[in-house]
C-alpha cells in the first residue's frame, strides 16, 4: 500500500485556486495550435471541456457513442444546478456551499477540490446565461431558485424539469461554434476501446467506428475521459441504455487507479419497476420534494386494502398517514439528502408498508402543495377563498408550471394522473460518486490522462447532493481542466505531432481487435442481456442500498463465476465490420463484470457506513449510518493487477482543516 | 396481448431493404414500445437471427435518439411522447404494427431502423449558438432582466430534442420546425440578439443546402412533435428571416 499525493496547493483554503492559477505554466496561443487533446464523452463535462479547450486554441478531437454530442445523458438531468449566488439573500455563500457539499458527502471528499467547485459555481450561471440558456425567471425578470435536499438555502437554478437538457444544449452550442471553425474534430458514433500509453504518458486512443466497425487510431498530447459513471453495472438504473464504464475501465487497466467504487447513489424518487422486461428506471426529480410529501399508511390494514385495490390513497385519512421523513428528520423533513431518504423508504417497505403490489413503493403526495398554491392564487386574483374546486384547479396550474413535464412523464409511464392521486416512487440507482482517481489537477495516476465529471471520484464524497452533478460537470469542463491541463501541456510545446504509427498503437489496436473477434466468434447460448441482468441482480441484492459482509463475499464469488460463464457462453450475433449493437453491449458488459467485483471488494474493505455506502454491521440503534473516522478517513484507490481480486489498495488520507468533522445529522 | 410486427430490415445504406414479419406474443401493456422490441430481439438472438437495429439511449424521452415511424406516425399513435415513452397499452391484442425508419432524403438509412441525422448537427453548426467564449468572465447573470414571458417562450422553443419527427412527418421533409425552434430561442433572448440576423440567414441556408424541403403549413410537424414545439416558431423564424434579408 502506498499513500497517494493529491497535489493540493499550499495556502489558505480560499486562496488555493487563485494562487494556483497565478503560478502555473501557460502555453502561448501559437503553441496551442500545435497541441492536440482527445476528449471522450460529450456530456456536461466533456462538452464544456471540448468547447473551452478549442476556444483556447488547442486542436480537440472529441468522441461520443451517440449519433450526436447533444444526446449525452447529462441531457436527462432534471431538477437544477447549484451555485452560491445568494440571489435570494438567504445566507448562502461559497463557504456554505462548500460546507453543505462536504457534509452531504459524509466527510469523504477532498476539501480543496470541493472549495474550488463552490468557488467557480457562480461563474457557471453567468456563463450559461450568456450562452442563452433559458433558466426560470420570476416576474421581475431575474433568475429564480428552488431548494434541494441536504441544504437550508435556495441555491438551485433550474429550467423547469429540463435543466440538464438546457445546460447540455448550451455546451453543445459552444461545441458547434468550434466544430464549425474546425477546432473540434467531432467523431460521433465512435466508442473508445483503449488508451495508448507511450513512454508513460497518455498519447492517444483506439476507437471503433460503430457504423463501419473500423478500428481507428487517434493520437493526442493528452487524453481526457469524460464518459460518465458506471450505474449501469446494476442493469436497471436511471442511466441511459448506452451509459457504460468501458472508457473508465480501459484506462484503469492501463494504470489509472479507480477510487471508491462502492460509493453509489441510490436516488429516492424513481418510478417503481413494473415487470421482468423492464429495461431502465425513470427518475422523478428531487425538486419534487420541494412540494411533495412522502408517506406510507400507518395501519397495515390500509396497506393490504391498497394492494387489493379496495382502497385509494386519497381515501386514507390524514391521521392514518405516516410522513416518515418529517417524523424522523424534523429539521430537513422531505428534503433530507438522497441516501437518507432512500434508506428510509427501504426501511418502511422492508417493514411491510410498501403501497403497491410488489411492496416496493411509497407515496409522493402533492395535495397539500396544490392547496397551498391554490389559496395563494385565489387571494392574488381576488377570487372566493372558500371555493375549494377553484383552489384545487389553480393550485394544479401552479404545480404544472413548475413540474409539468415530470408529471406528464409519470402519467405516460404509470397511466395514472399524479395531480389527482399521489405518485408512487421507489429508490433506484442513479449516480456513482466513485470513479477514476484524480489529483487536484484532475489528472489520473497516468501522466497526461485526465478524468472529469462523473467519471472521476473527486467532489461528492460518499453521497452527492442534488443539483451538484451538473455543477461539477460544468465546473470541471469550463473552468478547472482548461487551466490544469495547460500546466501539463506547457511541457509539450516542442513535442510535435504524435505519430500513430508506433508499436504502442499497434499493440493496443491488436488487443482490441482480438477481444472483439473473440466475442463475435464465441457463438455461445446466452444473450448479452442475459448476463447483464444477472449481474444487475447480484449488485442490487448484495451491493445495493445496504450491504453486509456475507452478502459481499457471495457477490464476489458469484460475479467471478458469472464472468467465467460469460466468456464461455455469450452469444453475439452479427459481424465485426458493421453496425452491431449486440457487440457494443457485449464489450461494455464484459467490463461491468470486472468492475462489479472490484465494487464488492471495495465495499467489503470499508468497514464503516458512510453516505451511500451502508454496511448493516455499522449502524446506530436508530438505523443511521455509523462512520469510523479513525480508521476510514481516506479515499480507497485501486490499482489494476490482473483479476479484480488482485487489485492493489492505495490510500489517500483525507485532511479536514477547515471544517469540523462530526456526525452527519439532519434531525 | 399477441401482435404481428412488420419491421423494415435493411442490412446497410446500400442495401435495398424490405418489410419482414415477426409475430410476438405475451406482450404486457405496461411495457414500453422499445421494451417490446427488446423482447423481440432476445427471441431473435435465441433463434440465431440478427436482432433489429434501432436507435435509443435515455429512454426518458429527452435525448432524442429514438425515432421510428409506427403505423404511419413518427413516434407512434400517442401524443407528446417519443417512442421510448410510448407504451403498449396504446395497442390492442391482435394488432399488426408497421415499424419503419424515419424517412427523408436528408436522413439516410444506416441499418434497419437506424438513420443518419447528422444534417441536424450541421444546421446547428451553421449558427445555432451565441458567440461567447466560455471564459467565465461574462457579466453577472442577473445584470440583464428578461421578461418572464420571453424567458418562458424561449424555454419552450429550447425544449426541442432534435429527434427529427417533424421532418419524418412532413410530406416535404421540411426541417422548419427544428430550425425555427433554435432561431426562436435565441431571438427571444437579449443574449442572442446581437447576431440574430446572421444566425437566421446562415441556418436557413444550411437547411436548404442539406436538402430539406419547404414548409407548406400543413402543421403535421406540430402534431407529431413529442415536445409540442409550436408552429408559432416557424412564423417567428420567417419574420426574422425576412427582416434580416431586408436589413442586410
Amino acid at each position: 500500500m502506498a499513500t497517494l499525493n493529491s497535489g493540493v496547493p499550499q495556502g489558505d483554503l480560499k486562496d488555493k485556486w487563485t494562487q494556483y492559477k497565478d503560478s502555473i505554466d501557460l502555453v502561448n496561443p501559437a503553441n496551442k495550435r500545435n497541441i492536440d487533446v482527445i476528449v471522450v464523452g460529450t456530456g456536461l463535462a466533456g462538452g464544456s471541456a471540448s468547447a473551452t479547450l478549442a476556444e483556447l486554441g488547442y486542436n480537440v478531437k472529441t468522441f461520443c457513442y451517440q449519433d450526436s454530442p447533444r444526446r449525452a445523458h447529462s441531457i436527462a438531468a432534471q431538477g437544477g444546478i447549484n451555485a452560491a449566488k445568494n440571489y435570494q439573500g438567504d445566507g448562502d455563500s461559497t463557504y456554505r456551499l462548500f460546507y453543505d457539499t462536504i457534509k452531504g458527502g459524509d466527510y469523504r471528499s477532498r476539501e480543496a477540490n470541493v472549495y474550488r467547485l463552490a468557488e467557480v459555481s457562480t461563474n457557471i450561471i453567468d456563463q450559461c446565461v450568456a450562452q442563452g440558456v433559458p433558466f426560470a425567471r420570476d416576474y421581475g425578470g431575474l433568475l429564480d431558485n428552488r431548494s434541494f435536499g441536504g441544504v437550508l438555502v435556495s441555491r438551485t437554478f433550474y429550467a423547469k424539469g429540463q435543466t440538464g437538457q438546457q445546460l447540455l444544449l448550451g455546451a453543445y452550442s459552444a461545441m458547434n461554434r468550434q466544430i464549425a471553425r474546425g477546432k473540434i474534430q467531432m467523431h460521433n458514433r465512435h466508442e473508445m476501446l483503449d488508451v495508448v500509453i507511450v513512454d508513460g504518458k497518455a498519447r492517444g486512443i483506439i476507437a471503433r467506428n460503430l457504423i463501419t466497425g473500423e478500428i481507428e487510431r487517434h493520437s493526442a498530447h493528452a487524453v481526457v475521459i469524460a464518459s460518465g459513471g458506471y450505474g449501469n453495472v446494476y442493469f436497471l438504473s436511471t442511466n441511459a441504455m448506452g451509459s457504460n464504464a468501458t472508457a473508465a475501465w480501459k484506462v484503469h487497466k492501463k494504470g489509472a487507479f479507480f477510487a471508491n467504487p462502492c460509493y453509489t447513489q441510490i436516488h429516492p424518487t424513481c418510478i417503481p419497476r413494473s415487470g421482468e422486461y423492464q429495461s431502465k428506471l425513470t427518475l422523478m426529480s428531487e425538486s419534487l420534494r420541494n412540494d411533495g410529501r412522502i408517506w406510507v399508511p400507518k395501519r397495515m390494514e390500509d396497506v393490504e386494502a391498497l394492494r387489493e385495490g379496495t382502497l385509494k390513497a386519497t381515501e386514507i385519512a390524514e391521521e392514518n398517514r405516516d410522513y416518515y421523513l418529517e417524523r424522523r428528520y424534523p429539521a430537513f423533513g422531505n428534503l433530507v439528502p438522497r441516501d437518507v431518504a432512500s434508506r428510509a423508504a427501504k426501511e418502511r417497505c422492508d417493514a411491510g408498508y410498501g403501497v403497491n403490489k410488489t411492496g416496493e413503493a411509497v407515496y409522493l403526495d402533492f395535495s397539500s402543495a396544490i392547496t397551498r398554491y391554490g389559496k395563494e392564487q385565489v387571494l392574488l386574483q381576488g377570487e372566493d377563498p372558500n371555493d375549494h374546486n377553484l383552489i384545487k384547479k389553480m393550485g394544479q396550474e401552479v404545480v404544472k408550471s413548475k413540474y409539468g413535464n415530470l408529471f406528464q412523464m409519470y402519467e405516460k409511464i404509470v397511466d395514472e394522473n399524479p395531480y389527482e392521486n399521489p405518485m408512487m416512487i421507489y429508490p433506484a440507482v442513479h449516480y456513482t460518486m466513485g470513479g477514476i482517481w484524480v489529483d487536484y489537477n484532475l489528472m489520473t495516476t497516468v501522466p497526461g490522462l485526465y478524468a472529469i465529471g462523473e467519471a472521476n471520484f473527486s467532489d461528492h464524497g460518499s453521497n452527492r447532493l442534488g443539483a451538484s452533478a451538473l455543477m461539477q460537470g460544468l465546473a470541471d469542463g469550463y473552468f478547472v481542466l482548461p487551466y490544469t491541463i495547460g500546466d501539463y501541456l506547457s511541457n509539450d510545446i516542442r513535442t510535435g505531432p504524435i505519430s500513430t504509427d508506433t508499436p504502442e498503437f499497434k499493440e493496443s489496436e491488436e488487443k482490441v481487435k482480438d477481444l472483439l473477434k473473440k466475442l463475435v466468434e464465441n457463438k455461445g447460448k446466452h444473450s448479452v442481456d442475459y448476463y447483464h441482468k444477472k449481474l444487475g441482480n447480484i449488485m442490487w441484492d448484495k451491493c445495493g442500498m445496504s450491504r453486509n459482509e456475507t452478502g459481499l463475499n457471495e457477490a464476489i464469488s458469484e460475479i467471478k463465476e458469472l464472468r467465467a460463464d460469460f466468456w464461455k457462453n455469450v452469444m453475439v450475433p452479427g459481424g465485426l465490420n458493421e453496425l452491431n449493437k449486440e457487440l457494443e453491449k457485449a464489450g461494455r458488459v464484459a467490463d461491468f463484470l470486472e468492475l462489479g467485483e472490484l465494487f464488492a471488494k471495495d465495499a467489503l474493505t470499508r468497514n464503516e457506513s458512510c453516505g451511500g455506502h451502508f454496511r448493516e454491521e455499522y449502524a446506530t440503534k436508530e438505523g443511521e449510518a455509523k462512520r469510523d473516522d479513525k480508521k476510514f478517513n481516506f479515499v480507497s484507490a485501486w490499482e489494476y493487477k490482473g483479476e479484480p481480486s488482485e487489485a492493489k489498495f492505495h490510500k489517500e488520507k483525507l485532511e479536514f482543516e477547515n471544517i469540523e468533522v462530526k456526525v452527519r445529522s439532519y434531525k | 396481448m399477441n401482435l404481428t410486427l412488420k419491421i423494415w430490415r435493411q442490412k446497410s445504406n446500400t442495401d435495398k431493404g424490405s418489410l419482414e414479419t415477426y409475430p410476438i406474443s405475451d406482450v404486457s401493456e405496461d411495457m414500453s414500445f422499445l421494451e417490446m422490441l427488446d423482447v423481440l430481439n432476445e427471441e431473435l438472438i435465441e433463434k440465431e437471427i440478427e436482432p433489429v437495429a434501432f436507435d435509443h439511449d435515455c429512454r426518458e424521452g429527452i435525448c432524442g435518439m429514438c425515432s421510428l415511424y409506427i403505423n404511419g406516425e413518427a413516434h407512434g399513435p400517442d401524443r407528446r411522447v417519443t417512442t421510448c415513452q410510448l407504451h403498449m397499452r396504446k395497442f390492442n391484442d391482435g394488432d399488426t404494427i408497421f415499424i419503419e425508419p424515419f424517412r427523408a432524403n436528408s436522413f439516410p438509412v444506416v441499418k434497419d431502423l437506424v438513420v443518419d441525422r447528422s444534417s441536424f448537427d450541421r444546421i446547428q453548426q451553421a449558427g445555432g449558438y451565441v458567440s461567447v467564449n466560455t471564459s467565465g468572465n461574462t457579466q453577472d447573470a442577473n445584470s440583464i432582466p428578461i421578461p418572464k414571458d420571453d424567458a418562458d417562450t424561449a424555454f419552450d422553443a429550447a425544449t426541442c430534442i432534435g429527434c427529427g419527427a417533424c421532418v419524418a412527418s412532413c410530406k416535404n421533409s421540411s426541417a422548419m420546425l427544428f430550425v425555427s425552434a433554435k432561431v426562436s430561442q435565441f431571438s427571444l433572448l437579449p443574449q442572442g440578439q446581437v447576431e440574430a440576423k446572421e444566425r437566421v440567414i446562415n441556418m436557413v441556408n444550411k437547411m436548404d443546402e442539406e436538402g430539406f424541403g419547404n414548409c407548406t403549413n400543413t402543421g403535421a410537424c406540430e402534431v407529431e412533435c413529442p415536445k409540442g414545439i409550436s408552429l408559432d416558431n416557424i412564423s417567428r423564424m420567417n419574420r426574422e428571416f425576412i427582416t434580416a434579408n431586408v436589413k442586410k
